[in-house]
C-alpha cells in the first residue's frame, strides 16, 4: 500500500511565451484535504487541468496508489476516480439539474431492442445525490434558473456521485454564502472520513485553516513547498505565496465621508422575489458595504439602480436632484459606474484587446469632428491606466483573456476610472483574485474615496466587508434589514444577525 | 532552436495556410495556362470581385456582431431591379415606366440604397428590439424582399439601360473599370468605420460580449439597427453594380450570393462567433474565392466539381482559422 493516494512528479507545461508549470510536484494522502495555494497565475488551475486531462502536460508523471497512470482527457480521469469541481462552471443552463448531473453518462434501460434513457432513475438518483450534499432543490429545475451558488452545489453533487477517490475543488467557495460553505465543509469532512483525497484551491485563509490538513504552495509556476496546515500561520502562508510580507491586508483610510450624494428610495423590482421597497443613501468619499447571504438580491438591487434590471417603483436622487435611469447609458450620464460580479459574463470582452476593453465606455469623450476616434488620446489614457493600476501585460494590444483574473479586474476598473464616475458600484470586486492584486484593488478604492468619490461595495467575504466599509447595509431576501454605522457595531455577529432575518 | 523553427512553420501554416495554397494554385495555373496571369484576365477577376467585395463587407459587419444576413442575395436582386427600372433608355421597347425620363444615375443609386437600408432597418429592428435571432430575422426579410421585388417587376427581366449606367462597367480609370474603384472606395470607407469610429468599436464590443457591452453603456440596439441598415444599403449598391455590368437584371439575380459572401468572410478570418474580423479579412476571402473559381475554370475542371473544391476550401480555411483560437491548450 502506497503512502500516497496520488502523486504528481516533475510536471512541466508551457504555453506559447509562458512557462506555466516548471517541475511541480504534489502528493495527496488518502483521507485528507490538501490545500493548493498561490497567487492567481501561480499555476494551480493549470496543474489541476493537467491532472484532469484538460491540458496535455509537456513532462511529468502521475502515480495513483503507487502505479503510474496517464490521463489523456477528463473522461479517463473520471474512470480513475478523479473528479473536479471547476472554478469556471461549465453547465448546460437550458437543461435540468439531473441532466447536467448525468451528462455524458445517462442511466439507460432497454425497451425491446432499444437502449433508451431511464429518466425515472436519473431523477430519483439526482434527488438522492442532492440530498447527500444537503441541497433541497428540484432535480427538474432548469440549471439556468439556479443561483451561481446552487449551480456550484450541483457540480459538487456531480463529483460526489462519481464515487471519486480524488476530488479537486477549484475555488468552490468563491461564490458561496457562508451557510453554503458550511454545507460544503460538512460534505468534505464526510469524504475525508471515507478516505477520499481532496485538493482544495482557495484564496480564503480562514477556510484553509479550518479544513486543510496539508498545504502546498506554488509561486510563478514553481513548487515552493508542502507543510502540515497546523504548523503554518496565515502570515507565513501569504509570505510564501507572494514572496514578500504583506504588512496590512486592509490599508488604513484617512478621509471622512462628506455630504450625501445619492439617495435611493423605495426601490422595488418587477420580480416579486427580488428586491422590495429598498431605501439607502451614499456619501461622498465613503465606502459603503452591502452585506448579506448569496441570494439576498444585493446584485439585483444595484444592477437595478444602474438600469440593467427593471423596477416598478423607486426614485433616485443624485446631489438632491431626481434622475431617471432606464439603461446603463443613463446611469453613466448621471455619474455612476458599475463593476459587475460576473466578470466573464458581463465584464470583459474576451477576444478584444486591453485597449478596446478600457476604451469601450469612453469613446464619446474622445471624438474629433464629432465622429472620428482620437486614437492618440485614447492610447494615452489606456497607457496611463496600465501604469497607474500596474496591469501586468506585454502591451495594450494583448487580448484580455490572456491576463490573470486580477489583471482582468484591473482592466475593468481602468475602464470605469477613465469614465470618471462620481459613484462607483463594485460588485464582489476581489472575487477570484490573488492576495497581491486584492491589496492593490483595496488601495485603489481608498484612493478614490480620498478623492471624494463614493463607492458602493458588495462583498460576500466577511473580512473584506468589515475591513473596507465605512458603513454597512445588510440585506436579506430582497429586503433591507439593517444599517451599521458605528465601527464598533460592525461585527460578524451583527451582519449575520441581519442577514438571516428572512 | 530547431523547435522554435518548427513552431513558426506551424504558425505560418495556421495563419496563412489558405493564402499559401492560393498562391501555389495561382502560380501553377499561371504556368500551365497562358491566358491566366495576363493584365486583361486580372482586371476581369478584379471586376467580378468588386461587387462581391461590397456584399462581403456589408455582411462582415453583421457577422462581427455575432449575427449573419441571409437577406443579402435577395436584397441585391431588389437593388438591381429598382436601378434597372429607373435607368432604362427612352426608346427601349419594353420600358418599365414608359415615358419616364431616365433618372440621374447618382439619384437612382441613392434611391436604391435608401430603399434597401429601410428594409435593413426593419430587419435590424426585429433583431435588436424584439430579440429575433439574426438567422431567422434575415431569412424572413429574404422572403419578403423577394416577394416585393417579384410583384414590383412582375418577375419580368429588365434591360435597355442608358449608357451612363453601363459605362460604369466599361469605362476605365487608370486601367481599371469604375466598378473596381467603387469597391476600393467602399473598402476604404468600411475600414474607416470599423477602426476609426465609435460605431465600429461598438460593433466589435457587441460581437465580443453583448451583455458586457450593454453594461459598459454601449447603445447595443441602436448600433445593431445601423449595422443591418448599412449592410442592406451595401447590398443595394452591389446590385446596382451588377446591373451595370450585366446590362440587365431580373428578380433571380443574387440568389445564393449571401452564402458565398459569408463563406468568403469566414475564409478570410471573420469569426462567426463574433468579435473578430477586419476589412482585409473580407478582401482576402473574396479574392481567394474569385481566384479559385477562375483558376479552376482555366484548369478545365468540371463545372460541378468546382463546387466541391469550394466546399473543401471552406472546410480547410475554417478549420485553420479556428486553430488560431483553440490551439492554446
Amino acid at each position: 500500500m502506497a503512502d500516497y493516494k496520488l502523486e504528481l512528479k516533475g510536471i512541466c507545461k508551457s504555453f506559447p511565451g509562458v512557462k506555466a508549470l516548471d517541475n511541480v510536484q504534489l502528493s495527496l494522502r488518502p483521507g485528507t484535504v490538501h490545500a493548493l495555494m498561490g497567487e492567481n497565475g501561480a499555476g494551480k488551475s493549470t496543474l489541476m487541468k493537467c491532472l484532469f486531462g484538460i491540458y496535455k502536460m509537456d513532462a511529468g508523471e502521475i502515480y495513483m496508489d503507487g502505479e503510474k497512470i496517464t490521463v489523456n482527457n477528463p473522461d479517463e480521469a473520471m474512470k480513475y476516480g478523479i473528479a473536479m469541481v471547476h472554478q469556471e462552471l461549465q453547465p448546460v443552463p437550458a437543461r435540468t439539474v439531473a441532466e447536467n448531473l448525468y451528462l455524458g453518462r445517462f442511466p439507460t434501460k432497454k425497451i425491446g431492442p432499444l437502449q433508451v434513457i431511464d429518466h425515472k432513475k436519473m431523477y430519483e438518483d439526482t434527488a438522492y445525490w442532492l440530498k447527500e450534499v444537503k441541497m433541497d432543490f428540484d432535480p427538474h429545475a432548469l440549471l439556468g434558473d439556479l443561483s451561481i451558488g446552487q449551480m456550484q452545489s450541483v457540480e459538487i453533487a456531480k463529483a460526489v456521485s462519481h464515487n471519486a477517490k480524488v476530488v479537486i475543488f477549484d475555488e468552490p467557495t468563491s461564490s458561496l454564502s457562508d451557510n453554503e460553505v458550511e454545507a460544503l465543509f460538512r460534505i468534505m469532512n464526510d469524504l475525508r472520513d471515507k478516505g477520499v483525497a481532496m485538493v482544495y484551491i482557495s484564496h480564503k485563509m480562514d477556510e484553509i485553516k479550518r479544513i486543510a490538513d496539508d498545504i502546498t504552495i506554488m509561486r510563478d509556476g514553481t513548487y515552493i513547498g508542502t507543510w502540515p496546515a497546523a504548523e503554518m500561520t496565515t502570515d507565513q502562508i501569504i509570505a510564501k505565496m507572494v514572496g514578500r510580507e504583506l504588512t496590512n491586508v486592509y490599508p488604513e483610510r484617512k478621509n471622512k465621508p462628506g455630504e450625501v450624494i445619492l439617495e435611493v428610495e423605495d426601490f422595488t423590482s418587477i420580480h416579486e422575489k427580488s428586491f422590495q421597497h429598498v431605501s439607502f443613501n451614499l456619501r461622498k468619499g465613503e465606502i459603503l458595504g452591502f452585506g448579506g447571504l448569496v441570494g439576498a438580491q444585493r446584485t439585483e438591487l444595484l444592477e437595478g439602480l444602474f438600469g440593467i434590471r427593471h423596477i416598478v417603483s423607486g426614485t433616485v436622487k443624485i446631489n438632491g436632484k431626481e434622475v431617471t435611469i432606464k439603461k446603463p447609458a443613463d446611469a453613466m450620464k448621471a455619474g455612476i459606474g458599475l463593476i459587475t460580479e460576473d466578470r466573464r459574463g458581463n465584464g470583459i470582452f474576451g477576444c478584444l484587446s486591453i485597449k478596446d476593453n478600457v476604451g469601450v465606455s469612453i469613446y464619446n469623450k474622445y471624438l474629433q469632428a464629432g465622429f472620428v476616434l482620437n486614437h492618440k488620446k485614447i492610447n494615452q489614457v489606456v497607457d496611463e491606466s496600465i501604469d497607474k493600476l500596474r496591469i501586468k501585460t506585454p502591451s495594450m494590444q494583448e487580448h484580455i483573456q490572456n491576463l490573470s483574473g486580477g489583471n482582468q479586474q484591473k482592466v475593468i476598473v481602468a475602464r470605469w476610472l477613465a469614465n470618471d464616475p462620481d459613484i462607483l458600484i463594485m460588485d464582489e470586486p476581489t472575487r477570484g483574485i490573488d492576495v497581491g492584486a486584492k491589496h492593490e484593488i483595496y488601495e485603489i478604492m481608498n484612493d478614490l474615496a480620498a478623492q471624494g468619490k463614493a463607492i458602493i461595495m458588495i462583498s460576500s467575504e466577511m473580512a473584506e466587508l468589515l475591513g473596507m466599509s465605512d458603513r454597512l447595509y445588510v440585506m436579506c431576501d430582497g429586503k433591507m434589514r439593517g444599517e451599521l454605522t458605528e465601527t464598533k457595531e460592525m461585527t460578524q455577529e451583527n451582519v449575520m444577525h441581519y442577514a438571516t432575518q428572512f | 532552436m530547431n523547435k522554435l523553427k518548427k513552431m513558426s512553420f506551424k504558425d505560418i501554416m495556421i495563419n496563412y495556410g489558405v493564402i499559401i495554397i492560393m498562391v501555389i494554385l495561382i502560380v501553377y495555373t499561371g504556368l500551365t495556362s497562358k491566358n491566366f496571369l495576363t493584365p486583361n484576365n486580372l482586371t476581369n477577376i478584379l471586376a467580378s470581385m468588386s461587387s462581391r467585395l461590397v456584399i462581403a463587407l456589408g455582411i462582415a459587419g453583421c457577422i462581427i456582431t455575432g449575427g449573419c444576413d441571409l437577406s443579402a442575395g435577395r436584397m441585391i436582386g431588389f437593388g438591381a431591379c429598382i436601378a434597372g427600372t429607373l435607368l432604362q433608355k427612352m426608346d427601349y421597347s419594353n420600358k418599365f415606366y414608359p415615358g419616364m425620363e431616365p433618372m440621374n444615375i447618382f439619384l437612382a443609386l441613392l434611391i436604391v440604397m435608401l430603399i434597401c437600408a429601410a428594409f435593413g432597418c426593419v430587419t435590424g429592428f426585429f433583431i435588436a428590439y424584439l430579440s429575433v435571432p439574426p438567422f431567422i430575422s434575415t431569412m424572413a426579410m429574404m422572403e419578403i424582399v423577394y416577394g416585393i421585388n417579384s410583384i414590383y417587376t412582375n418577375a419580368s427581366p429588365l434591360g435597355g439601360y442608358v449608357s451612363e449606367y453601363t459605362n460604369l462597367a466599361t469605362n476605365k480609370l487608370l486601367g481599371m473599370s469604375y466598378l473596381i474603384w467603387i469597391a476600393i472606395l467602399i473598402a476604404v470607407l468600411t475600414w474607416f468605420i470599423f477602426n476609426m469610429t465609435r460605431h465600429g468599436k461598438y460593433m466589435y464590443a457587441i460581437g465580443g460580449n453583448a451583455q458586457a457591452a450593454e453594461v459598459a453603456g454601449v447603445p447595443v440596439k441602436k448600433t445593431l439597427v445601423i449595422i443591418y441598415a448599412k449592410a442592406a444599403a451595401m447590398y443595394g449598391l452591389a446590385g446596382f453594380m451588377m446591373g451595370a455590368k450585366a446590362g440587365g437584371a431580373s428578380v433571380g439575380l443574387g440568389l445564393g450570393y449571401e452564402m458565398e459572401a459569408i463563406a468568403a468572410c469566414t475564409i478570410g478570418g471573420v469569426s462567426v462567433s463574433g468579435g473578430r474580423g477586419k476589412v482585409s479579412s473580407a478582401i482576402i476571402g473574396v479574392a481567394v474565392f474569385e481566384f479559385l473559381k477562375t483558376a479552376l475554370q482555366f484548369l478545365g475542371v468540371n463545372a460541378f466539381a468546382q463546387y466541391i473544391a469550394l466546399g473543401v476550401i471552406i472546410f480547410i480555411a475554417i478549420s485553420l482559422d479556428i486553430r488560431k483560437y483553440v490551439a492554446r491548450k
